[in-house]
């Protein structure tokens, strides 16, 4: 396999420009002659479908939810991060580039993050005028808040909405082209399998979640912006219906799987309240602006928090990291929860949570100021514990929140296979081993608003235009490889006594344990022993209900259950070659003495690209060397 | 606790429905309410009966796809909460609890507890945006929105599209939904150029869709999750009358 970055040569300031003069063109007249499919409708796809049918392609729009205005994007918090400089707080480019480039511990590439710092501004330009009520000043301009390791204020909020409202913006712009025609929507639709065609991406293999019928799609290009796979550890932050079916039958069909084991959990999230859990909730990053994180110093320390003297309390990301203090980045954060837990001094039940206490901003700036910043955090943190954070320290507990792995990309957003691009968290090119907190919807708007129009352009101007019809014969046995899959599943249940929900929830355990916020070799290897033999009795006998002809949840979820018990394999794999830590990935092995990621520049400072050989074959990795130019690597440090 | 659950149970759009009884065991009062349906549900399939099919997704209370009208009331009896949001705490130990689907025309059954919202998606297909393009738009900060106007706007946009004002109407009908669109958008510089348009147009569309009439009971209101008020819907109707006096002054905005 051959993995070229195509990474535009010359300084990194003048890369994008450079790429954007030299590329091809396609007329308007020849743009209604493409067909583009895109996966997903969440911040990349949404904002990719609307904007590539303003230059004129006619696009094919496919999500699983009801309406493409509920993808997971509408669940982010926090904010957006922008190079803007509005603060006159010495932000730039560079400084957005550095930072992300640094909180990614080191792990991205340079050019695509530069990038992604330039085309930052326009995102915001772009959503002011789409309507995104994006928080202001009192003078009618835009307001900002700081956000985890980065010491400007550079991110952009709609008060704990923000990802919903550039959710609802790309959505309606995407609406405008639904209603003039050129983009049809399919709601409740699910890709089941890629198709190639003489080795390049031609169309999509999908079922109709309320029929059941299975049928076929064909165009010039596929886009999947499916998101993240954080669900593969069944309790995490992402929607229920989140999973890695789509990139993982891409990967199966020859697309690489990169960096699957980069896995970010977040810091902020309500601790699980039992076993019946079906899923964590965060809450934003930008509640530690204002919130102390703490727990006691004494282990087993049983009274209640407002008991807890002040001398008695451990103020540990302060303590542990004075110039970030509770702003330290997200991984950092959340080991340093683990090891106050793992030490004995967390709190709440099972003594898995730490306070985050707003006492002390509540008393510096009063209630209202806090209540005008966070209010709708703190009534959703309310309702599900019947807890008052505003009297009393609220609980927090890291939970699986977002993936920087997905699939291998080039510059131009391209896998490995010709016409196949992904977008979004689906992809893996721009966080590197950890994501800094506002950069997710900054990277979905900048794929899909920005870059796509452009690189898929080229892309078409560069190559025969080819769109098989769906009788193709590829189509027709991608089809009948689905249906067989689907009627595996329905006809287990004859000596099955196990739920898709109890494989789901087994399997995750095992990953949260085993290769969650610290991983070991040894239970990397039990994993990777436990994993195949679950697999094993899933397909012998999952009880999946019904039919596949009719509205079926149960076989939905099957269906990405039984990729998730394949894509967990590689994600351990994974784990286990990279014998370092470096951000999100933390191998027990390797820590500096105080306990901090310990990576090593001189054997793994590449990405590792994961090929499918076949169903009984080891996948084969592939390694694309991270060439620094501009930067010096450094140990990371935000004390 | 133990419940007594009614649960409307229809196979497809075709075929009628009725009411089944569930009788529900060991629920946690920490449980949300459809992580009471996911054990019953477990429970069912484990006994190889069907599980009763009900929508959900982010299940924190924003992506709007739960959908539940839980004693007669759309996501329950908690003030501005979606039902997976409502937890077990608030029911008693012991109480029958009916749980049924949207109930609207313009949302026809799809299963069990799911129906089609599609028809909120074309109203905004026919006008809930601002034309501009990607790459056409102005540094962010060329045009001020007082911070009134923008707060305004926000209220207004926090709609999560989930169709309980619809649900809870006895004219089923959308005006909530489709004024605070309008509103989030009419009140921003940015979104006044299409503003008769845009209402003349969503106006249109949700009276072809079958939704019903405003006549002020303010259900919708009492039910929705998110807060928005039956003042957008004074807005809308002045908007929509300004457009309409528009159209037959000449003064034309097609």
């Amino acid at each position: 396999m051959k993995l070229d970055a195509q990474i535009p040569s010359g300084p990194l300031e003048k890369k994008w420009d450079r790429y954007r003069l030299e590329m091809k063109l396609v007329s308007p007249a020849n743009k209604r002659k493409f067909h583009v499919i895109v996966v997903g409708t969440g911040l990349a796809g949404a904002s990719a479908g609307a904007s590539l049918a303003e230059l004129g392609y006619n696009v094919s729009c496919f999500c699983f939810q009801d309406s493409s205005r509920r993808a997971h994007s509408i669940a982010a918090q926090g904010g957006i991060n922008a190079a803007k400089n509005y603060q006159n707080d010495g932000d730039s480019v560079y400084r957005l580039f550095y930072d992300t480039i640094k909180g990614g511990d080191f792990r991205a590439r340079e050019g695509n993050v530069y990038r992604l710092a330039q085309v930052s501004a326009n995102i915001i330009d772009q959503c002011a005028a789409q309507g995104v009520p994006l928080a202001r000043e009192y003078g009618g301009l835009l307001a900002n808040r700081s956000f985890g390791g980065a010491q400007v204020s550079r991110t952009f909020y709609a008060r704990g909405q923000t990802g919903q409202q550039l959710l609802l913006g790309a959505y309606q712009a995407l609406a405008r082209q639904v209603g003039t025609g050129q983009v049809k929507m399919y709601p409740r639709t699910e890709m089941l399998d890629l198709v190639l065609v003489d080795g390049s991406a031609k169309g999509i293999i999908v079922r109709d979640l309320v029929t059941g019928a299975i049928t076929s799609h064909s165009g010039d290009a596929v886009i999947l912006a499916t998101g993240g796979y954080s669900n593969v550890f069944f309790l995490s932050t992402n929607a229920k219906g989140c999973n890695v079916t789509a990139i993982w039958r891409a990967y199966k069909k020859g697309a690489a799987m990169a960096n699957p084991c980069y896995t970010q959990i977040h810091p902020t999230c309500i601790p699980a309240s039992g076993d019946h859990q079906s899923k964590l909730t965060l809450m934003s990053e930008s509640l530690r602006n204002d919130g102390r994180v703490w727990v006691p110093k004494k282990r087993g320390d049983k009274r209640p928090p407002q008991e807890i003297p002040e001398e008695e309390r451990d103020y540990y990301l302060e303590r542990k990291y004075p110039s970030y203090g509770n702003l330290a980045p997200r991984d950092i954060s959340s080991r340093a929860a683990k090891e106050a837990c793992d030490d004995g001094r967390g709190v709440g039940p099972g003594g898995l949570g730490v306070y985050l206490d707003f006492a002390d901003s509540i008393k510096r700036l009063g209630v209202n100021t806090i209540r005008e910043r966070y209010d709708n955090l703190f009534e959703m943190y309310e309702c599900i514990t019947g807890e008052d954070g505003y009297k009393t320290p609220m609980r927090i507990y890291p939970a699986p929140h977002y993936t920087m792995g997905g699939l291998w990309v080039d510059y131009n957003l391209m896998s490995n296979i010709p016409g196949l691009f992904v977008l979004g968290e689906a992809n893996f090119s721009d966080h590197g081993a950890n994501r800094l907190g506002a950069s997710a919807l900054m990277q979905g708007l900048a794929d899909g608003y920005f870059i796509i129009p452009s690189t898929i352009g080229n892309f078409f101007a560069h190559n025969k235009k080819v769109c098989p019809p769906t009788s193709h014969p590829e189509f027709k046995k991608a089809e009948e490889e689905a249906r067989g899959r689907i009627k595996k599943l329905v006809n287990a249940k004859a000596k099955g006594k196990k739920t898709v929900t109890m494989f789901h929830r087994e399997l995750g355990k095992l990953l949260w344990d085993k290769c969650g916020m610290a991983r070991t070799e040894q239970g990397l290897k039990e994993a990777l022993k436990k994993i195949p033999a679950m697999r094993q009795e899933f397909h012998e006998g999952v009880i999946v209900p019904g039919q596949n002809e009719e509205f079926n949840q149960s076989l939905e979820h099957a269906g990405r259950v039984a990729d998730f018990l394949e894509f967990g394999e590689l994600m351990c794999n994974d784990a286990l070659v990279r014998n370092e830590s470096c951000g999100g990935h933390f191998r027990v092995e390797f820590q500096t003495e105080d306990g901090e990621a310990k990576r090593d520049d001189a054997n793994y400072s590449h990405v590792s690209a994961w090929e499918y050989q076949g169903p009984d074959k080891p996948p084969v990795m592939h390694k694309e060397t991270l060439a620094y130019e501009e930067i010096k690597l450094s140990q990371r440090s935000y004390k | 606790m133990n419940l007594k659950l009614q649960v409307w149970k229809q196979s497809n759009g075709s075929t009628p429905g009725q009411m089944v009884e569930y009788q529900v065991k060991d629920i946690m009062p920490d449980m949300s309410f459809l992580e009471m349906l996911d054990v019953v549900n477990e429970d069912l399939i484990k006994e190889g009966k069907e599980p009763i099919a009900f929508d959900s997704d982010c299940r924190e209370g924003i992506c709007g796809t739960c959908s539940l009208v839980i004693n007669g009331i759309p996501h329950g009896h908690r003030e501005r909460t979606t039902v997976c949001q409502l937890h077990m705490r608030h029911f008693r130990d012991g109480e029958t609890v009916t749980v049924e689907p949207w109930r609207a025309r313009p949302f026809t059954p799809i299963k069990d507890l799911v129906v089609n919202r599609s028809a909120f998606d074309r109203i905004i297909q026919a006008g809930g945006f601002i034309s501009v393009s990607t790459g056409q738009a102005q540094d962010a900060n060329a045009i001020p929105v007082p911070k009134v106007d923008a707060e305004t706007a926000m209220d207004a946009a926090a709609c999560i599209g989930c169709g309980a004002c619809v649900a809870s109407c006895k004219n089923a009908s959308a005006m909530l939904f489709v004024a605070a669109k309008v509103s989030h958008l009419g009140s921003l510089p940015q979104g006044k150029w299409e503003k008769d348009r845009r209402v003349w147009n969503m106006v249109k569309a949700m009276d072809a869709e079958g939704f019903g009439n405003c006549t002020n009971t303010g259900s919708c209101e009492s039910v929705c999750p998110k807060g928005i008020t039956l003042n957008f819907i004074a807005r809308m109707n002045r908007d929509y009358a300004m457009a309409i006096f528009k159209a037959q002054s000449g003064e034309g905005f097609e």
